[in-house]
């Protein structure tokens, strides 16, 4: 490298204009000019788009015609476009290496009005780019296998959606649910808009077909401990929480449910929100899948106190799948590609003191009046108070806790729509009044718009006005909201006797355990972070890992589903290519220069370096290597050296940025 | 724009080298880009897999050839995509700011920012403001120091001559 002949470079000097994303800050004409002047560069160009079909055309020409060596190209971030103009010099015959772009849009245009200093910072990128160019080398590119087999972690509609598919595509998947079962929030809804599909009749099926799929092995009651590896290979340790039930005896009779010595459920069901209550063995809805209970450990007395008659046992009988002397396990399992659907948790409302929930019983969120509705919940889909009584005037809140700068900044995209179905089933099972308390209605989805045309025409009172204050009435739990109508421009006081709490849809409590555990990132608001908006929005920084549904961000069913099989689709996409390219980036240790003093060895995390003892040298094991390069910038001696960043890449990379202005 | 050395330009304003993580940092930069949030343009960007990759004499070589400020921006503590390796950085940054009071240069001129991919304002703002910090520095013009003292440049060589010489005895 160093001693390579530069009279033989020859560069050529792409320059982008982007259309005006560029060209309309930066003068790409000079800067073109100014880089044919300078050492080494054989011709340079400047072309409207270099991304499209003619702007590489115009690379693979020149490459055969001008013999050029090195491709700069000078435009849009190289996470971008890197592997377009890669692919380019490939097809021309020059090593895909030998490429470098600068950023002048991301880094330059976009974030400078100042043309004069955009020029300047443009003209120092661009040498940067040139400089290091002449240092690159041709490269071997290097692929690694990826296994078969995926990962989908929580067993929500997404993971459900994305392991039959991947599963149906003759994948085997590993699908984990924290829960005892899955289904996820969607199984805690009555009916979905804006169809008014009965929730349970388009998830039970695909639920079933989880459990029964030959290619599916569902984990459910457990979590993902770590995950180690890389895209292609990852090794995951799944923690399974015991069930007290034996999963492989237990039929789903639910006759230990009946046995149990607590004649009443009498401990509140999370499934439910707290509103229903069940038994220390429990399942948390009736079609739980897997249909197996669980003993909770807590409120069992014999777990808790090592004394109980044990009802259960007895009504299990022969099966004997009740075993209490179960301990919590960690399963280990190999697989190629990881799909993240860990979904959300709702906003807790209690926190805005000022609508009351928490303090009156008859405020109420969202989450539980969908129990409330549900037939399969607490009240057998009996719309009551909390005294059994029908209420009669009900009023719906919105936004509570999206667009509200002290809370979630976001809007939560689905509760305007929910909010429209509950009005409508509220009318329609109780024949109450229902007054909508909305900021702006947002019905941007097919046949949403019509669902809310259609719950106008029910009868449902629309109020456009944020709800300022929820107060007792009387002593009798009615309630009175006070809210400014601004169409009316007047405020208005409305006795209701219940209050549904429209809650946000927030990121998981654990989200950034999570995304630790699977090594992406996360988005300011705390959703996980796709790897691109637009063109890559289920892939993530961990190339094998991909994210689809609530917990990418808030949304409805529909996206969901949809974004679960573009995220199968992609985990696919690799698996079925059966390896992956790597990014050449990795170490490597120059026996001559290493003088054995081992200072690099610890340094590693992946203990891919380590000391031929023979030799009295360190090597590094390219296929454990990740291409950090911590390792190079500590070697006292300069014998550790990174493909793609070298010293002196880096080093002529400075010299550009400094010396040519 | 002539093709001249900058310091032979007089520019008042600071000249900044940032060296980038490619998986936090980098993408926050690009996400800054996208977002048009507008910062200082005095600073350049340099990327790297990891801000533990940045080798001491990548600062001091910024420095040497003219820069008034660096700028190490990677992962947040525990979020490193490489598992560790911005602890790391950590250490070295103390280690090359104690090299820099060593050498005559402000400690302050290296500063260490962390910024998540989705930190494109967070990134902006740091940018910013070590660039009204370096501005309040003054320009640092360390190249043009050591002509002056060429002696104690000959100095330093000798000394790590010697220390070269004592460690090839030991080995």
């Amino acid at each position: 490298m160093i001693g390579q002949d530069r009279s033989a470079l020859r560069i050529g000097v792409y320059v982008c204009h982007c259309g005006t994303n560029i060209a309309g800050v930066v003068d790409v004409e000079a800067l073109t000019s100014w880089a044919a002047g300078l050492p080494h560069v054989a011709l340079a160009r400047h072309y409207k788009y270099m991304c499209s079909d003619p702007g590489q055309e115009l690379v693979k020409r020149d490459i055969q015609e001008h013999n050029l060596n090195r491709i700069v190209v000078a435009a849009c971030s190289p996470n971008l476009h890197e592997p377009t103009f890669r692919r380019a010099a490939e097809n021309a015959g020059l090593n895909r290496f030998l490429v470098q772009m600068a950023n002048i849009r991301e880094q330059v245009s976009w974030v400078t009005d100042d043309h004069h200093e955009a020029y300047v910072k443009a003209q120092a990128h661009l040498a940067a780019a040139i400089r290091r160019v002449a240092m690159h080398e041709p490269l071997q590119r290097q692929f690694v296998q990826i296994r078969p087999q995926a990962l989908v972690v929580g067993g929500g509609i997404a993971g459900i959606q994305a392991a039959l598919t991947l599963a149906d595509a003759g994948k085997d998947v590993i699908l984990v649910e924290r829960e005892p079962s899955i289904g996820g929030h969607m199984a805690m809804f009555d009916k979905t808009f804006p169809t008014l599909d009965c929730a349970a009749c388009i998830l039970t099926p695909k639920m079933t077909a989880v459990k029964l799929h030959p290619n599916i092995r569902l984990l459910t009651y457990s979590s993902v401990e770590s995950v180690e590896g890389s895209v292609g290979n990852y090794h995951v340790k799944i923690r399974r929480k015991p069930r007290y039930i034996n999963e492989e005896l237990c039929v789903g009779c639910m006759l230990c449910i009946e046995g149990c010595v607590f004649t009443r459920a009498r401990f509140p069901n999370p499934f439910d929100q707290g509103l229903g209550t069940r038994k220390p063995v429990w399942v948390p809805f009736a079609q739980a899948v897997p249909p197996i209970p669980v003993i909770d450990p807590e409120t069992c007395l014999e777990i808790a106190r090592g004394k109980c008659q044990k009802g259960c046992v007895e009504a299990c009988g022969e099966r004997s799948a009740i075993e209490f002397d179960q301990q919590e396990q960690v399963e280990e399992y190999d697989v190629g590609a990881i799909i993240v659907t860990t979904g959300f948790r709702t906003f807790d409302p209690s926190v805005i003191p000022y609508y009351g929930y928490g303090k009156y019983p008859n405020v109420y969120t969202s989450l539980e009046v969908e129990r409330l509705l549900n037939a399969g919940g607490p009240t057998a889909g009996k719309l009551v108070l909390r005294d059994g009584s029908v209420p009669r005037r009900v009023g719906i809140v919105h936004c509570v806790g999206s667009r509200d700068k002290n809370h979630h900044a976001y809007c939560s995209r689905v509760c305007c729509m929910y909010a429209l179905k509950l009005a409508h089933l509220v009318r329609e099972k109780t024949g109450a009044e229902v007054y909508n308390c909305y900021i702006d209605i947002r019905t941007p989805g097919k046949g949403f718009e019509e669902f809310y045309n259609r719950v106008q025409d029910e009868g449902v009172h629309f109020i456009r006005g944020k709800v300022a204050d929820v107060t007792p009435a009387d002593g009798n739990g009615h309630l009175t909201m006070t809210v400014d109508d601004t169409l009316l421009g007047s405020i208005r006081q409305l006795d209701v006797d219940m209050v549904i709490l429209a809650v946000a849809l927030e990121p998981q409590g654990d989200a950034n355990d999570v995304r630790r555990t699977f090594g992406i990132s996360c988005s300011a608001e705390g959703f996980f972070l796709e790897k691109h908006p637009k063109l890559a929005p289920v892939n993530t920084a961990n190339d094998g890992v991909f994210v689809a549904g609530a917990c990418q961000g808030a949304k409805d069913i529909p996206d969901t589903v949809a974004q679960a099989d573009a995220a199968a689709a992609k985990a696919l996409a690799i698996i079925d290519a059966g390896q992956i390219e790597l990014e050449p980036n990795t170490a490597w240790i120059e026996a001559a220069m290493c003088s054995g003093c081992k200072t690099c060895i610890p340094l590693c995390p992946y203990q891919a370096i380590s000391r031929d003892e023979e030799r009295a040298i360190a090597v590094i094991d390219p296929a454990l290597c990740k291409g950090c390069g911590t390792c190079v910038a500590a070697c006292p001696s300069g014998a550790a050296m990174q493909h793609l960043f070298s010293d002196e890449q880096v080093h002529a990379e400075l010299e550009g940025l400094m010396l040519h202005l | 724009m002539s093709d001249t050395p900058h310091s032979e330009a007089a520019s008042s304003e600071p000249r900044i080298v940032a060296f980038m993580c490619n998986w936090c940092s980098y993408t926050a930069s690009d996400l800054a880009g996208t977002a048009r949030i507008k910062y200082s343009p005095y600073v350049r960007i340099i990327r790297v897999m990891c801000s533990g990759r940045v080798d001491p004499t990548f600062v001091l070589k910024a420095f040497a050839l003219g820069a008034d400020g660096v700028m190490i921006a990677g992962c947040h503590p525990g979020d490193c995509h490489y598992i560790e390796q911005n602890y790391k950085t950590i250490r070295r940054v103390a280690m090359v700011r104690y090299f820099m009071e060593q050498m005559g240069i402000d400690a302050d001129r290296l500063r260490l920012v962390w910024a998540s991919a989705a930190e494109g304002q967070h990134l902006a703002e740091s940018i910013d403001q070590f660039v009204a910090d370096v501005r309040r520095m003054g320009p640092l013009n360390w190249s043009a120091n050591w002509d002056e003292n060429d002696q104690r440049l000959e100095a330093l060589e000798d000394i790590v001559q010697e220390h070269a010489e004592a460690m090839e005895v030991q080995a």
